[in-house]
Formats: structure tokens, sequence, C-alpha cells
């Protein structure tokens, strides 16, 4: 009977819980239906200062503006700068040999159809403020952390 | 009639009588202003954009694609219209502009274009006219607004000073060499190489100003 009753309890609590007071949200108005006008768009960050990576297969993001660049079956912008043969005029970085690999791994004359759209992966930044704090530790840090344990042990 | 006409062509033709010299002298000279005004205003009304956009040619496409361009709004509040960028606003590169137009009516009147399909197909061609324009002039147009005397690089982006650095303020370039597709969509781009490819020379003497180098998929493989 006690085992019942505090399987009953185990359940209904939570159910009190959130009776109580809904959780709260991480975006837009609340309560829900509410009406607000939007914010302003964030401006991006385009002081063409390369960024750190926080590990090494990230797409590196893209420190310069973008607005209106055309990609689509007609034109490529991005590879009129990060294509090899242009990279060096104006000072860009090339795209990695990865941009000319097929899924097999094989090297092809040109980019690859499967990195072609490059905002697929590489997005510019934003001064917007996070709603949700970014906890993320790199390898380095973890690494160092631990070393730090240790020799304090 | 005849008798109507032959008597008028008797005066029209013989000396005056009613009127003084003076009088003719006056009266051609403000029926040629009025003439002339006209003439003006109706080269000033073409000039306008909303005699461009008349046309859904230019409407459905061109326009359509502009607004969503920082020539349309942007932080300045300036706006430019289409006679900014495609009509020079030199009276006499006015009117060889309008000769040039004439054309235009033409395939407006035999419907050369219909569709949003049929105007991609057109594109490059009616691209390169405007490219080739541009170049010959040094890209008069867009010096109207953007003068490289006024630029102050050390206000742009490093990418953007650096380059005008290397080939604008040293006129190995003009404007519309780096600066295509500004204002509308690009046509398919194969062999139009970008205006810092380092083999421009050699591109440009392949085909005046619109050589080997940028496919749509990357590495021409040169
Ligand atoms: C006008 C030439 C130009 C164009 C067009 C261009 N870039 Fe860049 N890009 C650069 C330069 C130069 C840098 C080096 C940093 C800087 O100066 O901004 C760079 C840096 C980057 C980086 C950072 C690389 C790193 O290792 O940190 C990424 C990612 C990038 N660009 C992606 C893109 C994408 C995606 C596009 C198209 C949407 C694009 N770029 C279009 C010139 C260009
Ligand atoms: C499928 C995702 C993906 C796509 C699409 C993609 N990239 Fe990348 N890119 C990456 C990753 C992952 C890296 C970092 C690791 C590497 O080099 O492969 C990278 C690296 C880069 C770098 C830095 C190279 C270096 O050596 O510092 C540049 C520049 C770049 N990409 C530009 C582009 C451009 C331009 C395009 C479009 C033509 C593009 N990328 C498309 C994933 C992508
Ligand atoms: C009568 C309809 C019409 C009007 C009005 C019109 N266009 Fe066009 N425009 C066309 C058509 C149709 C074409 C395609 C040309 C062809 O078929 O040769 C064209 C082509 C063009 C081109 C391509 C360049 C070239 O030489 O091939 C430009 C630039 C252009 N128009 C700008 C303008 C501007 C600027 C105005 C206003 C001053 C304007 N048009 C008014 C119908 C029109
Ligand atoms: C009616 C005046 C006018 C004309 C003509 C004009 N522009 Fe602009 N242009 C502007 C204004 C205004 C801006 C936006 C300035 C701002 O607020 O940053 C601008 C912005 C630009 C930019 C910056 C784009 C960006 O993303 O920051 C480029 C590049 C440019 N113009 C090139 C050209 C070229 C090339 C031509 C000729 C084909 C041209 N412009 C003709 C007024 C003009
Ligand atoms: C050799 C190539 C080249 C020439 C010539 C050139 N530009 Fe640029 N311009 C660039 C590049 C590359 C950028 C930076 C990337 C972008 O916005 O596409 C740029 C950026 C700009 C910008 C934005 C500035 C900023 O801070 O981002 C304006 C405005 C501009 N150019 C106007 C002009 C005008 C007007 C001319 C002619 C008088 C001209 N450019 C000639 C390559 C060129
Ligand atoms: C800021 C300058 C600018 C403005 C404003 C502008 N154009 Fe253009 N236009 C160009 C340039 C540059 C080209 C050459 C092709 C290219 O680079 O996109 C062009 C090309 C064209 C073409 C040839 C087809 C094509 O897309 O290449 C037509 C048609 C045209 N413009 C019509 C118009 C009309 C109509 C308007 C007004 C609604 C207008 N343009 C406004 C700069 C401008």
């Amino acid at each position: 009977m006690k085992a019942w009753l505090l399987l009953a309890a185990a359940l209904l609590l939570p159910c009190l819980a959130l009776a109580a007071g809904e959780s709260p949200r991480l975006v837009g108005p609340s309560p829900m239906p509410a009406e607000v006008p939007a914010p302003p768009l964030p401006a991006d960050r385009a002081d063409d200062v390369r960024r750190t990576r926080n590990y090494p297969d990230q797409p590196p993001v893209i420190p310069h503006s973008i607005t209106d660049y055309q990609i689509d079956l007609n034109t490529n912008r991005c590879l009129t700068c990060h294509a090899r043969q242009y990279a060096e005029a104006v000072q860009a970085p090339m795209i990695s040999v990865t941009h000319y690999q097929d899924r097999d791994g094989q090297f092809l004359g040109g980019v690859s159809a499967r990195r072609y759209f490059c905002t697929q992966c590489h997005v510019p930044q934003t001064d917007a403020r996070p709603l949700v704090d970014n906890r993320f530790e790199d390898i380095d840090t973890i690494l160092e952390r631990l070393r730090r344990g240790r020799d304090g042990q | 009639m005849i008798g109507f006409l032959k008597r008028w062509w008797r005066v029209a033709t013989g000396p005056s009588k009613f009127f003084s010299l003076g009088f003719l002298t006056l009266g051609g000279f403000v029926s040629g202003v009025l003439f002339w005004g006209a003439f003006n205003t109706a080269l000033e009304f073409t000039n306008r954009e909303a005699f461009c956009i008349g046309c859904h040619e230019m409407r459905d496409n061109v326009y359509q694609e502009l607004q969503d361009t920082i020539h349309f709004t942007n932080r300045s509040g300036v706006r430019a219209t289409c006679p900014d960028c495609h009509v020079p606003h030199e009276w006499t590169h006015k009117i060889a502009r309008k000769m040039q137009a004439s054309k235009e009516v033409w395939g407006w009147l035999f419907g050369t274009i219909d569709t949003r399909q049929e105007f991609q197909a057109m594109r490059r061609t009616l691209a390169e006219h405007e490219w080739h324009r541009l170049k010959a002039n040094d890209s008069l147009e867009c010096r109207n607004c953007h003068g490289a005397d006024s630029m102050d690089i050390t206000r742009q982006s490093p990418r953007a000073a650096r380059i005008h650095e290397r080939f604008l303020f040293t006129g190995e370039r003009t404007c519309i060499d780096c600066h295509k597709g500004i204002a509308h969509e690009l046509p398919n781009m194969e062999g139009v190489p970008p205006g810092w490819d380092p083999q421009w020379d050699r591109a440009a003497a392949l085909s005046s100003g619109v050589g080997q180098g940028q496919g749509p998929m990357g590495d021409s493989g040169d």
C-alpha cells in the first residue's frame, strides 16, 4: 500500500508543478498569442577578422558581409574570391581541399556539388544577445582543466 | 479642296504681306522654343522610372529584383532609379541612348520576351550590352553617385579597401569590372571573370572584356 501511495505521489507531483506555473518560454511573447513588434535585426559582425574555430572540423564562420550575394545555378559569388585561382588577388583563404572532394574522397577538378551552396555550412555572426548561455568549451580548455586537476593532487 | 491648298501654297511661298519680318522671326523663335520644350518634356518623361516599368519585361523581372538590393533601400535613403544607371545624364548621350531605345520598343511590339523564362534566356546578351557600355564610359553612371575621389577607403571594410587600392585607384579597372549584378540577378556567368582575375589581360584579349574564367561550378581548370 505504501509503495502505491509513493508511486502516485511521484506521478502527481510533476503535474502539480506544471499546473502551478507554465515552464518559462525561451522565445516569443508570453502569454503566447500576444502580438509584439519584431525586434530589430541585429547587425552582422563584418569586421574582416577571422574567428577561432571551436574544433578543427568546424566550418569557419564568415567574417564579412554577404548581403545579396548570389549563389545559384547561374553564378556563385563566394567562389569569385574563394576559388583557387582568385584567392590570392583578394587575399581570401582558399576553400580547403575537402571542398574539391566527393563523398568517396575522390578529388575533382572543380568544387564538389555537395559543397556548392556555401551558406549551408558557413554563416555570418551577428551582435544578437544569445537567448541561452553557451557553455561550450573547446578541447584545450577541457584538457587544461584535467591537467590542472591532476597537478593539484 | 485643291484650290484651297493652292491658295495656301501661294501665301506660304510668296513674300509676307501682313506680318513684319521681326514678328516672323520672333514667332519662329517662340514656336521653336515650344517645340524644343515639348521634345524635352517627352525625353524627360521617357527618362523616368515609371516609363521604364510601364513594360512588363522591365517591371516583372529587373524591377522586382532591384527592390531587394541596397540601391532600392539603404540607411542613407538615396534611391537609384533605372535612368540613374542606364541613361547618361549628358544631353548628347541622352539622344544617342533614346535612338537605341527605339529598338527596345520594337522588341516590345513584336514580343521577343513574353515570359520570365524568355527573359532569363536573353539575359546574358542584354547584360553584356550593359557591361560593354559601362566599360566603355568608365562606369560613368556609377561615378555620378560614387566618386572615387570622395571614397574614403579608411572607412571601408578592409576587404573592400585593399582591393580598391590595388585596382581602382591605380586605374587598372573600373567599377563594372568587379561590381556586376549589384542591381539585378546575374545571368549564367560562365566565362566572365571577376575584375581581380590574375588572368584578366588574357581573358580580355580573348573576347573584348568578357573572357575566360569563373564557370558556375567553380574552377575552369586553367
Ligand atoms: C570579394 C571577395 C569575397 C567574396 C565574394 C566572399 N569572400 Fe569570404 N572572405 C574573403 C576574404 C578576403 C576573407 C578573409 C577575411 C576578411 O578579409 O574578411 C574571407 C573570409 C571568409 C571566411 C573565413 C575563413 C576562415 O578561415 O576563417 C569564410 C568562411 C568565408 N569567407 C566564406 C564566404 C562565403 C560563404 C561567401 C559567399 C556567401 C564569401 N565568403 C564571399 C573574401 C570574399
Ligand atoms: C557541407 C558543409 C560545407 C559547405 C557546403 C562548404 N563548406 Fe567550407 N568548410 C566546411 C568545413 C567543415 C570546413 C573546415 C574543415 C575543412 O577545411 O574541411 C570548411 C572550411 C572552409 C574555409 C577555410 C579553409 C581554410 O583552409 O582555412 C573556407 C574559406 C570555406 N570553407 C569556404 C567555403 C565556400 C566559399 C563554400 C561554397 C563554395 C563552402 N565553404 C562550402 C564545410 C563546408
Ligand atoms: C516598350 C517597353 C519598354 C520600355 C518602356 C523600356 N524597356 Fe527596356 N527593354 C524592353 C525590351 C523588350 C528589352 C529587350 C531588348 C531587345 O529585345 O532587344 C529591353 C532591354 C533593356 C535593357 C538591356 C540592354 C540592351 O541594350 O539590350 C536595358 C538596360 C533596359 N531595357 C533599360 C530600360 C530603361 C532604363 C528604361 C526606361 C528609361 C526602359 N528600359 C524602358 C522593353 C522596354
Ligand atoms: C543614384 C545614385 C547611385 C548610383 C547611380 C549608383 N549607386 Fe551604388 N549606391 C548608392 C547608394 C545610396 C548606396 C548605399 C550607401 C549606403 O547606405 O551604404 C550604394 C551602394 C553601393 C555599393 C555597396 C553595396 C553594399 O552592399 O554595401 C556598391 C558596391 C555600389 N553601390 C556600386 C555601384 C555601381 C557599380 C554602380 C553603377 C552600375 C552604382 N553603384 C550606381 C547610390 C548609387
Ligand atoms: C578590382 C575590383 C573592384 C573595383 C574596380 C571596384 N570595386 Fe568596389 N569593391 C570591390 C570588392 C571586392 C568589394 C568588397 C566586397 C563586396 O562588397 O563585394 C568592394 C566594395 C565596394 C563598396 C562597399 C564598401 C564597403 O565598405 O564594403 C562600394 C560602395 C564600392 N565597392 C563601390 C565601388 C565603386 C563606385 C567603384 C568604381 C568607382 C568600385 N567599387 C570599383 C571590388 C572593386
Ligand atoms: C545601381 C544601378 C542600376 C539600377 C538602379 C538599375 N540597373 Fe539595370 N543594370 C545595371 C547593371 C550594372 C546591369 C548589367 C548586368 C548586371 O551586372 O547585373 C544592368 C542590366 C539591366 C538589364 C539587362 C538584363 C540584365 O538583368 O542583365 C535590364 C533590362 C535592366 N538593367 C533594366 C533596369 C530597369 C528597368 C531598372 C529600374 C527598375 C534598372 N535596370 C535599374 C545597373 C542598374
